[in-house]
């Protein structure tokens, strides 16, 4: 398969994820639309790693890895976010019980 | 990468010594003395001695720019702690975690200004503002604390994405299937598309982080709800942390084909000048005026990536140093106030000579009035953009935007000196003679380094 499918498919997902979270007004969702755009990353790079393994390899064969390790750290990163994210909106349902962003216009003066 | 490793390692000191400190004061004191550890093994390393000597595969890269700008932020972190480490202690009861957190931060802020792989861009970046979302979140029970907090998280995480993509873009389109960006020079032909479209992607999101204009509208709420201690730290040490990987991403990597995306950056930075003065000059709250200066600061930092050439990396350094520590200074003093508008400040200069006088000071550096080392850090700033040769009319315009800027900080100043305290105010603040002492320090800093840019400037040659 050519490497412009998997293209269209993650920018296709990234662009779903940004309208979402500029649209959406549950935290919740737009944080869940936010990971959708770290994993159509993901996809990409995964991708990318596959399309340079034919045209590097031979060269230098641990640079075209490169990328499947980056997705790893990209995972480790989204988890650490989560952990806090959730917190926050936790921390704010407790404080509002919403967790409708549309809330989040007290320092708007 | 000594200053990398100790941070990391004292971060997680303070971290558990929140089990064993007893009293709430102490946290400060092993804080303090951690800093004084990491600054000198940064200093150390420096000048040649490695404590550290470990073999990152070239995604790290230790040069004087980066290690010069280390020794800069750990010394204003340093001066933050002096100042402000009564008031860390008062914004809630997790007091070492405060501090732990903030060593997380100067870890990030290590690697993002030493970075040598997109990988380590994006860690860095990340390590430096997950910390910064709990940060600003720090004072639970307050709503405009949460809500900052919230509208941080979200923001950063979605430029997070962004600057992803890009990144993942760079990769697609660079021949050799390397993250490494001193092997992304792809001479002057036109770009290809992958390309083309991760730097753009890129662009956007260090403006996020670095609140440049399209991009800025989460700073002032953000500024304006975290706890004012925490403001200070975000808006000054890590901003310029932003600034110095945004230059070093673009310098080592698309630095030749600059021509092909100035004009993003020529717009970006008139953008972010006009907006930030215009905008600030309607303030009544000096909290808020503070974030707008920052934003009409960050412009001013943007000329060092329209110019990018060795006067503007000088300048940058500059720049953070005169910034930081002016900004730190004035924030030391907002948050003793009782009354964070400008009419709080009505009569300061009777009744605390001292601060209204360091104050004014602080302004007068942020304003760009020779003899303080704003000026000169202006002056680097224009003389960077004079020396690109492009677009003239940007560097009047941020002359203009300059004297935009003295509007709204000498209203404070006016307010300090002419104006008689008004009724049932009152500055009754705690004022210990040693920060007095500290102030009239860092306004002496200032004022040595307007007379003699050199003692900053001439290290990154050593």
């Amino acid at each position: 398969m050519e490497i412009k499918w998997y293209i269209f498919l993650s920018a296709a997902l990234f662009c779903i994820g940004i309208i979402g979270a500029l649209t959406r007004r549950n935290a919740i969702i737009v944080f869940m639309c936010i990971e959708l755009m770290l994993n159509s990353v993901n996809l990409l790079l995964v991708a990318f790693s596959k399309m340079h393994m034919s045209g590097i390899a031979a060269k230098a064969p641990a640079l075209a890895t490169d990328a499947q390790l980056f997705v790893f750290f990209i995972m480790v990163v989204a988890a650490a976010e989560v952990s806090v994210g959730l917190a926050i909106i936790v921390m704010m349902y407790r404080n509002t019980h919403s967790v409708d962003i549309n809330f989040l216009n007290r320092l708007k003066n | 990468m000594s200053a990398i490793i100790l941070s990391a390692v004292w971060g997680v000191i303070m971290m558990f010594g929140g089990v064993f400190f007893k009293k709430a004061s102490v946290p400060k004191y092993w804080a303090i003395a951690g800093l004084i550890i990491i600054l000198t093994a940064n200093i150390l390393e420096f000048t040649g001695v490695k404590i550290f000597d470990i073999y990152s595969e070239n995604m790290l890269r230790f040069d004087n720019f980066g290690l010069h700008f280390n020794t800069v932020a750990l010394f204003c972190t340093l001066i933050y702690f002096l100042l402000n480490g009564r008031d860390i202690e008062k914004v809630g009861n997790h007091v070492s975690e405060y501090f732990a957190l903030i060593f997380f931060v100067l870890c990030g802020v290590a690697i993002s200004s030493s970075f040598n792989s997109l990988l380590m861009l994006f860690l860095g970046i990340e390590i430096m503002s997950i910390p910064l979302y709990i940060l600003t979140g720090s004072d639970k029970l307050n709503l405009k604390s949460n809500e900052a907090s919230l509208k941080y998280f979200l923001m950063g995480a979605f430029s997070t994405g962004i600057m992803l993509m890009g990144i993942a873009f760079l990769y697609g389109g660079n021949a050799l299937g390397s993250f490494n960006i001193d092997m992304m020079q792809l001479g002057q032909g036109a770009l290809p598309d992958m390309i083309a479209v991760g730097i753009v992607l890129l662009v956007v999101a260090m403006s996020f982080k670095v609140s440049a204009a399209p991009f800025h509208f989460w700073t002032p709420d953000v500024y304006d709800g975290a706890p004012t201690v925490f403001t200070s730290f975000m808006a000054t040490i890590v901003k310029v942390a932003g600034f110095i990987a945004f230059i070093r991403l673009f310098q080592s990597s698309f630095g030749t084909m600059q021509s092909q995306w100035q004009t993003l950056i020529v717009i970006i930075t008139a953008a972010t000048l006009l907006i930030g003065n215009l905008t600030a000059v309607f303030q009544q709250s000096v909290k808020r005026m503070l974030a707008y200066s920052s934003i009409a600061q960050a412009g001013f930092m943007l000329l060092a990536l329209f110019a990018l050439n060795d006067t503007a990396k000088e300048g940058l350094i500059l720049y953070s140093v005169a910034y930081s520590l002016a900004s730190i200074g004035l924030f030391a003093i907002l948050v003793r106030m009782n009354d964070y508008t400008i009419e709080g400040f009505n009569g300061l200069g009777k009744t605390h000579p001292v601060l209204a006088f360091t104050a004014t000071i602080f302004l007068l550096s942020l304003t760009g009035i020779p003899l303080t080392a704003g000026f000169n850090a202006k002056f680097y700033m224009l003389l960077a953009a004079l020396q690109n040769g492009h677009q003239f009319w940007l560097v009047i315009l941020a002359v203009i935007c300059a004297a935009i800027s003295a509007y709204y900080y000498f209203k404070v100043i006016q307010a300090m000196y002419f104006k008689e305290p008004s009724e049932g105010a009152s500055h009754q603040m705690d004022v210990p003679p040693p920060f007095k002492w500290l102030l009239i320090f860092t306004a002496a800093i200032i004022l040595l380094l307007g007379v003699m840019p050199g003692l900053v400037v001439d290290w990154l040659y050593y």
